[in-house]
């Protein structure tokens, strides 16, 4: 076991280190800082100065060394736009997207369930056929679209919700986050609805799958001989065996959602990391950005990490194949 | 061979091929055909595009600045009826939803093209010559794999700016990877079998063996899999467009287009984003249907 988590984490560690070089090439080869870092009217002396400043006349290896060893110390550099240090500016800006994006994973689960193991205890009939097409045309909606859709419809016609913003919030351990204020509710209800519906369909399509499968099982057929009611077999007994890869693919998920953040955030201005890339991103704030994708690519690599941990305690043959190969 | 046999040949149905069967198969499914016909209806509209447009919305000799945001079914200055009402620069948002549409379509296909010549050639590469060539190759894609594909082209067009070109290349790299490894998954079963061993003991030369043999033997799977992209790459093009990194403001896409629109939502002009949204949504779902449908029929576990 532990050689497996040794191992699972030399991978991660590589996927950072990889991910960092490519980073560093795109940002720091492609574009040239010193025109981004000086005022154009610089002259040739403020130039040269700079240059050694920023040790840009070092060799390349040594420049992503000296890259790696601020990126230890959690020094990414510092906003341009913002005069902070990049790496708190977006750490600051963390709660507000997790909390989103921790809302809408929970509601995709609780519709996406329901709906998914009702489809597939009916598959045949038209209950089961719509929630699949429906299921379709979730995976179709264009997301941002989605999102100025439901802002035409319950904030402009109905005006029953903002249109945007984060609203009033409640603090816990200093962060502040909307779920502990009602009044910052109707707030969340839009964006995480709209961060949640392409995942909505995902789940759908994992519990019919599951469920169409487990009915067939001889656990099943073992309980129904049992005299165990109908709701009782599907409520624990299939419902405890399709959650196990439901779980996992969402928790997989929970990354792209906070990179899709980037996209629901824009639409609401919800004051999330992702927007502040895409401002960043219109400003030209390189070291924002270069924060951003260290901090995200992180993030990723311990998410699927955890992922992996937990599905080998789950599932012992993934960790047996895995040190046998 | 008899008269009888002779007649009856006659009077039978076209012989049936392969082909056939799996046509005659695929419009069982009224959804999925009529999914069909309405992809060939957009794709006629987007080729045709300078003659099926009442204008063109490119041409500043054409639209007038007088007519902007006009309502759906408003009439010009001149006379003529804007059916789906006017945009912010006078433009009719038929025509404009059309040429935008155009932009969607070429960018996709072309980027899912190019995508699939490169994945599916280092695919079969990978699973062909096995060894390290195979693990350097499944190295990147699984590192390529394990984001998001949206954090991947967002990044790529942040470093290279805008363009068609570079929204291409962005989609392009975003995608490859799937298709590597479904490839690559086929091809090591493929290998294995005894045409492979047949062809090499006709000396056949590799690249032969690999391009005649194997990669035709490895395709049927690809096809669901492109189908399914195209439409995301569709949605992804979109998005990018939308969040100000994707094809520029002189050629605006469906994203584009709805992304002007987004500006006067609070005001209630709803026709500017609804329309090319929902064209976006029709094209998107008509194209994920055929490709839901053609997985059910390629899928042979579900034959049984």
């Amino acid at each position: 076991m532990l050689a497996y988590i040794l191992r699972r984490a030399g991978q991660s560690v590589f996927v950072v280190l990889t991910m960092a070089a490519l980073v560093f090439v795109s940002v720091f080869a492609i574009g040239n800082p010193i025109d981004i870092l000086l005022a154009p009217d610089a002259d040739q002396i403020e130039r040269e100065a700079a240059i050694v400043r920023l040790g840009l006349d070092k060799p390349m290896w040594e420049q992503f060394g000296v890259f790696l060893w601020n990126m230890l110390h959690g020094d990414l550099g510092r906003s341009f736009v913002h005069g902070s240090d990049a790496v708190h500016l977006i750490l600051g800006r963390l709660p507000a997207t997790l909390e989103l994006a921790i809302v809408a994973l929970v509601m995709a689960a609780l519709i996406g369930v329901p709906l998914g193991i009702v489809a597939g205890l009916n598959s045949d009939s038209w209950i089961g056929r719509s929630v699949m097409t429906g299921s379709i045309i979730g995976f179709s909606l264009p997301n941002f679209w989605f999102g100025i859709m439901m802002i035409l419809f319950f904030a402009v016609e109905l005006q029953w919700l903002p249109s945007g913003g984060r609203g009033p919030t409640g603090t816990l351990f200093g962060l502040e986050f909307s779920l502990l204020n009602p009044a910052g509710w109707p707030n969340l209800v839009m964006p995480a609805m709209t961060l949640a519906i392409y995942k909505v369909s995902l789940v759908i399509r994992l519990a019919y799958a599951g469920t169409r499968e487990a009915m067939l099982q001889d656990y099943v057929r073992f309980a129904r001989a049992k005299g165990l009611s109908r709701s009782r077999i599907v409520g624990v007994h299939v419902l405890k065996n399709i959650l196990i890869p439901i779980v996992t693919v969402l928790g997989l998920e929970l990354g792209s959602m906070i990179a899709f953040a980037v996209v629901t955030e824009t639409v609401f201005a919800w004051p999330g990391m992702g927007k502040l890339l895409i401002d960043s991103i219109a400003r030209l704030d390189r070291p924002v950005i270069v924060a951003y994708l260290m901090i995200v690519v992180g993030m990723f690599a311990l998410i699927n990490l955890i992922v992996d941990i937990l599905y080998s305690v789950l599932d012992p043959r993934v960790r047996i194949t895995e040190t046998a190969g | 061979m008899t008269d009888a046999a002779l007649t009856s040949a006659a009077v039978a149905p076209p012989v049936e091929t392969p082909f056939r069967r799996f046509a005659s198969d695929f419009f069982a499914n009224k959804v999925a055909a009529v999914a069909l016909v309405i992809i060939v209806i957009l794709a006629l509209l987007a080729i045709f595009a300078p003659w099926v447009t009442p204008q063109n919305p490119y041409d500043l000799t054409q639209i007038s600045i007088f007519d902007n945001m006009l309502k759906p079914g408003a009439k010009s200055m001149e006379g003529k009826t804007f059916w789906l009402g006017t945009d912010e620069q006078g433009r009719d948002m038929f025509s404009a939803m059309i040429y935008g549409l155009r932009m969607s379509l070429f960018v996709s296909a072309v980027a899912t093209s190019i995508a699939v010549l490169v994945g599916v050639s280092l695919g079969v590469t990978a699973a062909y010559f096995g060894g390290r060539v195979d693990s350097i190759i499944m190295r990147i894609v699984d590192l390529q794999l394990s984001f998001p594909a949206i954090l991947i082209a967002l990044i790529l067009l942040a470093a290279l700016g805008k363009g068609v070109d570079k929204v291409i290349l962005a989609l392009m790299l975003v995608q490859w990877a799937y298709y590597a490894r479904t490839v690559r998954g086929n091809a090591l079963v493929e290998r294995r079998r005894e045409y492979i061993e047949a062809a090499q003991c006709l000396a056949l030369p590799r690249y032969r063996i690999i391009f005649r043999h194997l990669l035709p033997n490895c395709l049927p799977p690809l096809i669901v899999i492109a189908t399914v992209q195209v439409a995301h790459a569709i949605s992804l093009e979109a998005t990018l467009s939308f969040l100000g990194v994707g094809v520029p403001i002189t050629e605006p896409s469906l994203g584009l287009l709805i992304s002007n629109g987004y500006k006067y939502i609070l005001s209630g002009k709803y026709w500017v984003s609804v329309f090319p949204g929902l064209m976006l949504l029709l094209t998107i779902l008509s194209i994920n249907l055929v490709g839901d449908h053609l997985r059910d029929l390629l899928n042979p576990r579900l034959k049984a």
